[in-house]
């Protein structure tokens, strides 16, 4: 594959995956209402179209025409660029993503990934994926830093240093938690680790790797990440107003929230590809013959349907739990998440060195 | 030839990122300049194969010790800088200073021309896993004193924070 071609697969790649993101951004916000909805037993949204479908139109139309209020003293530049900083980084975690095997189009091989790069004679997967969406995670408390110091609201100042503060501290977990799948694994890039759990619904690093305390250890630190219940005290409306994005309207807010589902979504795909097998499919080692039609699509369609538990899982969380105070917070993640997930490592290391 | 033309871009970047940090008037704004620094150089690191010590580098740098930096920043809500008369001992120390340096520059880029382009783009490369293993197996004890210093900043903070009882 030559240069050319390369560049203009990235190209589609880049543009597809972010209709798609997007939309299905906008489509979980109504998901969300609509399951939150029923779990409190009430509708949700139901008037704009059929079963209110079009509602994320209506809240896309209403979020670009709203007004767009700057406050007096905000710092402006900082102002302005934090909600992007915090949509361009979660975007960039999602594009590590790999979604799928290859595709053989006519002659091309195409990775279903858009952050390949490109060896001389063709595209190969990033060695160290992994560790790139754990140095987002890392980087992305800017945004959240920087948008509530530059509001020059002492809400918003309070909001950004708890949910920063947050942050940093359940990052921790969250790397290490995943250390015990990198021994099985053996390597950081995303898509070996995908392939180092092919076989059989057994090989998976939650059954047959038993790294389902790292499972759960994720989960929250990655719940932590995201800033949703039950660590959403940083948002809460009852704490701080709105917590750091209390003095930002219109777009920029919208910004703020589509950079966290797609965090949401980012995490809902690691949590498969490290934990649940990726794309392969739970019914692969039992010899049922399939056709090579479905061969094609069932990665992408067993992927999308892990995927679309996690997220669910997510929202249930949210319809399900109260919150945290931020004392109770602060200590869970560091009494209790890091020396388990340490002891998670010990463990792991254990059982392979005497494996082998 | 790609390597020096990247690597004067990336460098040019990370230089302008430090000059734009030293002029700057208000604290974040160099905060932020030092993060475009941290980032120039994890560039750096990738453009020579060493892809896991690009990525600690934002991990570590650009991602904890710059957040901490911003986070003291807010914290004592730092303003503008007082513009001060300007200091007699800046020109005298610094114009000798600049001249030594430029001159050093000059003897160093007037080095024949093979003696400069000899790298290539991941000339340096090491798979991670090689890099786990020499750390613990022939670096142990550097990695076990280095984690020993780390805990005992650790409990010097810990210590300098901690509330008086009364």
């Amino acid at each position: 594959m030559s240069l050319i071609e390369y560049i203009i697969f990235a190209v589609i790649k880049i543009a597809l995956l972010l209709f798609i993101l997007l939309t299905a951004v906008a489509y979980i916000v109504l998901m969300e209402r609509k399951v939150i909805a029923r779990m409190q037993n009430r509708w949700g949204p139901t008037r704009v179209g059929p079963f209110g479908l079009l509602q994320p139109l209506a809240d896309g139309i209403k979020f670009i025409l709203k007004e767009d209020i700057i406050p007096d003293n905000a710092y402006k530049p900082l102002y302005v660029a934090a909600p992007m900083i915090a949509l361009i980084l979660s975007l960039i975690s999602i594009s590590l993503i790999p979604f799928g095997g290859q595709w053989h189009i006519g002659h091309y091989h195409i990775p279903l990934e858009t952050t390949a790069f490109w060896t001389g004679t063709g595209i190969q997967d990033i060695n160290i994926g992994l560790l790139i969406i754990l140095g987002i995670t890392s980087v992305g408390v800017y945004g959240v830093a920087l948008s509530g110091w530059s509001s020059n609201s002492k809400y918003s100042l309070l909001g950004s240093l708890r949910a920063s503060a947050q942050l940093i501290s359940y990052e921790v977990a969250l790397g290490l938690s995943l250390v015990g799948v990198l021994l099985f694994a053996g390597s950081l890039s995303l898509r070996q680790i995908v392939d180092s759990q092919s076989g059989s619904i057994l090989h998976w690093n939650f059954f047959g790797g038993f790294q389902f305390i790292a499972f759960f250890i994720y989960i929250m630190a990655a719940y932590a990440e995201t800033n949703r219940i039950p660590f959403d005290l940083p948002e809460a409306e009852t704490e701080l107003v709105a917590g750091y994005h209390t003095e930002y309207s219109a777009m920029k807010f919208a910004m703020f929230f589509m950079a966290e589902y797609c965090n949401m979504v980012t995490v809902a795909c690691l949590a498969t590809l490290l934990f649940f097998g990726g794309w392969h499919s739970p019914l692969e080692g039992l010899g049922i013959p399939v056709p090579d039609i479905w061969l094609a699509v069932s990665p992408l369609f067993w992927f999308f349907i892990k995927i679309f538990f996690f997220i669910f899982v997510y929202i249930w969380v949210r319809g399900t739990l109260p919150r945290f105070r931020y004392d109770q917070l602060m200590a869970f993640g560091w009494k209790f998440l890091l020396p388990l997930s340490i002891a998670n490592i010990v463990v792991t290391s254990f059982v392979l060195a005497l494996r082998s | 030839m790609l390597h020096t033309i990247l690597f004067l871009i990336f460098a040019g970047v990370c230089v302008a990122g430090a000059l734009n940090f030293l002029l700057q008037h208000h604290p974040v704004n160099s905060a932020l300049s030092l993060i475009v620094v941290m980032g120039s150089l994890a560039l750096l690191f990738l453009m020579l194969g060493a892809e896991f010590v690009a990525a600690v580098q934002v991990i570590v740098y650009a991602g904890a010790v710059m957040v901490l930096f911003v986070f003291v920043i807010m914290l004592l809500n730092a303003g503008v800088e007082a513009r001060s008369g300007g200091s007699k001992v800046a020109v005298v120390l610094g114009v000798p200073g600049l001249i030594i340096f430029f001159g050093l520059m000059y003897w160093i880029l007037s080095a024949p021309r093979s003696q400069l382009e000899n790298v290539q783009i991941g000339d340096f490369y090491v798979p991670t896993q090689d890099l786990g293993i020499a750390l613990f197996r022939e670096f142990l004890l550097p990695f076990e004193v280095t984690s020993v210093l780390v805990l005992i900043a650790i409990m010097g903070a810990v210590v300098l924070a901690r509330r008086e009882r009364p």
